[in-house]
This record gives C-alpha cells, sequence and structure tokens, in this order.
C-alpha cells in the first residue's frame, strides 16, 4: 500500500515510521526540513535508506502534493497542526486526486463528528484523551 | 437581512460597517483577543470572540438563522472550512469568501464556495481593463450562473468592421450588450454599425471567448489567466 502522510509532527512522524516497518511503502510531506530529523530520530539508518521518501512543501501547494505522490497514493493521512488544514487538504485527496481512503486528523471533537459524518475518516485525540480521563477518574480507578 | 462575518481585519470590519448603515443584523466573530477588544467599542454587541471554525461559536452567533456568512479572515483553509460548515451543515444559502491567495482559488471552486473573492484578481482584471494590449477583457463571470461579461476593443482587421449588428451572426449563446465609442456607451440597435476602435461588450456562455475574439480582434491575443 502506498502511505501518504502530509504533516510529520509526533503524530505523524510516528505513524510515517510504523506504517513503513510494516512494509508499506511511505511519502511524508512537511513544510519545515528540520522534520526530517524526526523521522531519522532513534533509527539506525536513515529515513531514505530505509525506504522512505520526504519531501519538503506546504500542504496546499498542489504541485507539492503531486511531487510527494498524491497521484499513486491509496491512504492520505492529514496530520498537520491545523484541523483546518487537514479537513481542507483531505477533501482536496479524495476529490481531486480520488484517494480511496483519507484518514484526517482533528483535535475538535465536534469538528471531527460532524465531517466523519460527511464521508472524512477522522480522529480526534482530543476525544480519545477526554474517555481515558473520564475513566480515570472513575471511582474504581481512584485509589 | 442578518449576516455573520468571520473576521474583523479590514475587510470585515469595513464590511459591516457598511452593511450595519444599510440597517441589517450583523455578527462579527474575531477569534484574535486584541483585535476584539479593539472593535469591541465601535460594534459593541455586534462584534463577538471567538474562533468562527468552531461549531458552538458559530450556533452562539445564531447561525442557524443567517441569511449570509461571510468569511474574510486572513487565512484560506478557515474561510473555507466557515463557508462549507456554514453551507453544507447550517444550510445557509448565500456565503461569501475571501481568497488570501489567488493560489487557493481552485481549492475554493473545489470545495464548492463559490463566490470565492479575490483582491488580487481583481487588481488584475483592473489591470487588464487599462492596458489596452489585451484584446478581450473579462468584465464579470457569474459561475454559477454560467455567463460572462467580456469587452473586446474592434480592431481594423475585424471581419465585423463596418458591419450592421443585424448582420453580423454572432455564435449561439452571445449577445451585444453595449458599444462604447467615444468615451460614451450606448444599446445598439439593429442598424448600429460597428465601427474600429469600438469597445464591444458582449454577454457569452463560458467557454465562448476565443470563437467571439475572431469576430472583433482576430490578432488580439486572449487575456491571459
Amino acid at each position: 500500500m502506498f502511505v501518504l502522510i502530509v504533516g510529520a509532527g509526533r503524530l505523524g512522524s510516528a505513524v510515517a515510521k510504523s506504517a513503513l516497518a510494516a512494509g508499506h511503502e511511505v511519502s511524508v510531506l512537511d513544510e519545515d526540513p528540520l522534520s526530517h530529523e524526526r523521522l531519522d530520530a532513534g533509527q539506525s539508518k536513515s529515513w531514505e535508506d530505509s525506504g522512505g521518501q520526504f519531501t519538503v512543501g506546504t500542504a496546499l501547494e498542489i504541485d507539492a502534493l503531486i511531487q510527494a505522490g498524491i497521484e499513486g497514493a491509496d491512504v492520505f493521512i492529514a496530520s498537520t497542526a491545523g484541523d483546518n488544514t487537514n479537513l481542507v487538504i483531505a477533501q482536496i485527496a479524495q476529490r481531486r486526486f480520488h484517494v480511496e481512503k483519507a484518514i484526517v486528523r482533528v483535535m475538535d471533537p465536534a469538528r471531527a463528528d460532524w465531517y466523519g459524518e460527511q464521508g472524512l475518516q477522522t480522529i480526534s485525540p482530543t476525544k480519545h484523551a477526554i474517555e481515558m480521563f473520564k475513566l480515570a477518574l472513575e471511582p474504581e480507578a481512584v485509589s | 437581512m442578518y449576516a455573520i462575518i468571520a473576521g474583523a481585519g479590514k475587510v470585515g470590519r469595513n464590511l459591516a460597517r457598511e452593511l450595519i448603515s444599510k440597517e441589517h443584523e450583523v455578527t462579527v466573530i474575531e477569534s484574535s483577543r486584541s483585535c476584539y477588544l479593539a472593535n469591541e467599542e465601535e460594534f459593541e454587541h455586534a462584534i463577538q470572540y471567538g474562533d468562527a471554525t468552531e461549531l458552538w461559536v458559530l450556533e452562539r452567533a445564531g447561525i442557524q438563522r443567517a441569511d449570509l456568512v461571510i468569511a474574510v479572515t486572513g487565512d484560506d483553509e478557515d474561510n473555507i472550512l466557515v463557508c462549507q460548515v456554514a453551507k453544507e451543515k447550517y444550510l445557509c444559502e448565500r456565503i461569501i469568501a475571501r481568497v488570501n491567495s489567488p493560489r487557493n482559488h481552485d481549492h475554493f471552486r473545489l470545495l464548492g464556495i463559490q463566490p470565492a473573492v479575490s483582491a488580487t484578481d481583481l487588481i488584475l482584471r483592473l489591470i487588464e481593463h487599462e492596458v489596452p494590449r489585451y484584446g478581450l477583457v473579462h468584465l464579470l463571470a457569474l459561475e454559477e450562473e454560467r455567463l460572462e461579461i467580456i469587452e473586446l476593443e474592434v480592431t481594423a482587421d475585424a471581419p465585423t468592421v463596418g458591419e450592421k449588428v443585424s448582420d453580423i451572426s454572432l455564435p449561439e449563446g452571445c449577445l451585444i450588450i453595449s458599444v462604447l465609442r467615444g468615451g460614451s456607451g450606448f444599446v445598439p440597435k439593429p442598424d448600429t454599425v460597428i465601427e474600429e476602435g469600438d469597445e464591444v461588450l458582449l454577454v457569452l456562455d463560458p467557454g465562448l471567448e476565443e470563437s467571439i475574439t475572431a469576430y472583433f480582434a482576430p490578432n488580439g491575443q486572449p487575456a491571459a489567466f
């Protein structure tokens, strides 16, 4: 499977590494060249030597998306720091490039829910954190 | 009419003033605390502090009853989001978005955010209007209605020079609506004769620019977009 990940922060870079380790073809797009170091960190070989691809560019630039290989992508992951950027680029991936599966990180649970109903696969870390905190507060969990 | 404006920058503020002076109800939403505070004195209850891309902020502003949502923040993704949510979630009938970077115009179109207004594009059009070497000028494009109005300067070698309007058979979907000659404009009659140097205004279906140029300015270059 060819996976394109836009935004290589803590989340994007970790997902990129595990996808590559799982045997997928992985391309990462990030506007900050320093993000490349995050992909190399803690690895015995560099990101490229391990078979990964890295492109510097902003997510709304069609040229950058094409250079990063969006036309051949099976899965598109939007994991930049901005909810709105993620939601917009995931829709571009779906509607313009017809990427089959678009997964979007959306911090805001309300926007994650609504866009989830519109056909995007949204993941809201905030929502998961809220559940964890609720569980941690339950009487039997409080020691 | 009730209008919600996202963004209290120069554009948002002036739009709000204009709409309020025309007795419309307006709520401006501004996400920067300092910008909100700077405008609160003038706009009072007509400005709210918050991020207009958050659903609860839009709901607090009463988006369910808004007739018009205008997104004019400095961030194109935010403008797209506000308008998309307004149109598709809250079924607001009229939206207007500002395009900050002309390169993002395609994204607005792709996601159905129309009309999308770009100041850069508007200035470019004005320049084209002022610079005569362009044979054809787009004056107005109504994308939803699929109509545009263009202007052409008639060149000496045009086949229509010396012809009566009634004798010119234009392609289907074109109509001459006005002729500018010697500094004034008039609506042509069937017996109006087209002269070299006339500026002809036409309304057309999109896509006919090329073929219509041949009638009035065969060697004029279409405006570059």
